[in-house]
């Protein structure tokens, strides 16, 4: 069965080498869901951009390991 | 003429000779000299000299292994009690090949000799046998074929591997074909790393397959799990390997080369925070991940889509631990453990973060 997980994480070739199935590109290595340079609200966005993405990873059948990298429409 | 090496073999039921399942519940008994394999041995390494094989039943073994392990351990130290003479200074164990209750009981014998008797013990067990995972690190095992059409091979280098043992040589796995300890040992070698580097190029660029020093980990693969149906009502939990922690780091985990994993509790808490929670990684600058924590761990964003109804809800314990030079090995413990818990506590899906 298994438990499917999302890998947020900033180097993805590692994530590929390590075996993650469900891979989504962050922002940088000390932040890797977030910005510093942003404001508050604009840092937050993308915080939750990148975690939706994890969402819509979760929700989705693969066979293979894929990196979720595609941006996400926003409803 | 050198003294030769009193050496102690162990088998199991069936190459023992006393005979096949109907005997696996025998508990261990000695007889002085070899028997079965181990007249091969004595056959083929003048320098060993077979005091006495030890049989017991692979059931008898598998069924309470630590029990009949100790009563191995007590055969012998009587033995030693009694003959003055008596002094094994090698136990060689199998060859098991593939057989799982036959190898597991070869080296948890080999192990409990080696630490508790002070003997030097080596044991010959196929790649796969489920043994070489559990007992590779404490037990020298020599490769075996998956079954008994190896015999010789295997009994001639579990010998020589042995011997080597006692006479305290370095045993290395590429050349005396064992398993590797998994261990790296520090050497003296005959040029410099550049000089080496240099030389397998050369050997590469004219066609030939050079041989790395340092064979890089395999990973293991596993197939992707099936999608989480409805978000909208399945637990998630947050694991993440960027070592945000409670303040204060109340488990201690290290900042490099983390020995373990912490759960820690997320109740009550609508975000991570500078005063409540940090970052104890030590391969990046943790400035901004102590600055803001949900920068590595997303509490704020996990709660507002628990408060919008888009994931059913969030665990209340989340998991932590920090990948920086963490080995393999380790990794995957923690991540099975971790594992084992969310589904114990009925988690359906992980967003796991990695600096």
């Amino acid at each position: 069965m298994g438990l499917p997980t999302a890998h947020i994480c900033s180097i993805v070739p590692i994530s590929k080498t390590v075996g993650a199935n469900r891979i989504i590109p962050s922002i940088a290595i000390p932040h890797p869901l977030g910005d510093p340079d942003k404001s508050p609200d604009e840092e937050k966005a993308i915080r939750r951009r990148l975690v939706e993405q994890a969402l819509a990873a979760l929700g989705t059948d693969i066979s293979d390991q894929h990196v979720f990298d595609e941006p996400i429409s926003s409803d | 003429m050198p003294e030769k090496i009193q050496t102690i073999h162990y088998v199991n039921q069936f190459f023992g000779g006393l005979g096949g399942e109907d005997q696996a519940g025998v508990a261990p008994q000695w007889y002085d000299g070899p028997k079965g394999p181990g007249q091969l041995i004595a056959g083929m390494a003048p320098d060993i000299e077979i005091i006495g094989t030890i049989v017991a039943g692979d059931n008898y073994m598998a069924e309470n292994l630590d029990a009949a392990v100790a009563e191995i351990v007590g055969l012998i130290e009587a033995k030693r009690t009694v003959a003055a003479d008596f002094k094994p200074k090698l136990l060689l164990a199998g060859p098991a090949f593939n057989a799982g209750r036959y190898g597991m009981a070869c080296a948890a014998v080999c192990q409990a000799v080696q630490a508790r008797l002070g003997i030097h013990a080596a044991t010959a067990l196929h790649e796969e046998n489920p043994a070489v995972e559990i007992y590779r690190r404490p037990v020298t095992i020599v490769r075996a074929s998956s079954d008994v059409m190896g015999m010789r091979d295997a009994a001639t280098n579990m010998a020589r591997v042995g011997l080597k043992l006692v006479a305290g040589a370095a045993i290395v796995p590429t050349e005396d074909n064992t398993i590797s300890h998994g261990l790296r040992q520090n050497y003296f070698a005959d040029a410099p790393g550049a000089q080496r580097a240099i030389d397998m190029l050369l050997r590469k660029v004219s066609g030939a397959t050079p041989e790395t020093e340092y064979a890089m980990p395999v990973f293991g693969r596993v197939p992707p799990a099936p999608a989480v149906k409805n978000m909208a009502q399945a637990t998630l939990a947050l694991v993440t390997s960027g070592g945000i922690v409670p303040r204060g780091n109340p488990d201690r985990i290290e900042s490099a080369n983390a020995s373990k994993f912490g759960a820690y509790s997320l109740q009550g808490l609508d975000r991570l925070s500078g005063e409540t929670h940090q970052s104890v990684h030590g391969g990046y600058d943790p400035t901004y991940a102590n600055e803001d924590p949900n920068r590595v761990l997303p509490l704020d964003v996990m709660r507002d889509l628990e408060r919008e109804g888009r994931i059913g809800k969030l665990s209340e314990t989340y998991y932590a631990t920090v990948g920086n030079a963490t080995s393999v090995e380790r990794a995957q413990r923690y991540g099975q453990n971790i594992a084992a818990e969310l589904v114990n506590v009925g988690v359906q899906a992980v967003i796991l973060t990695s600096t």
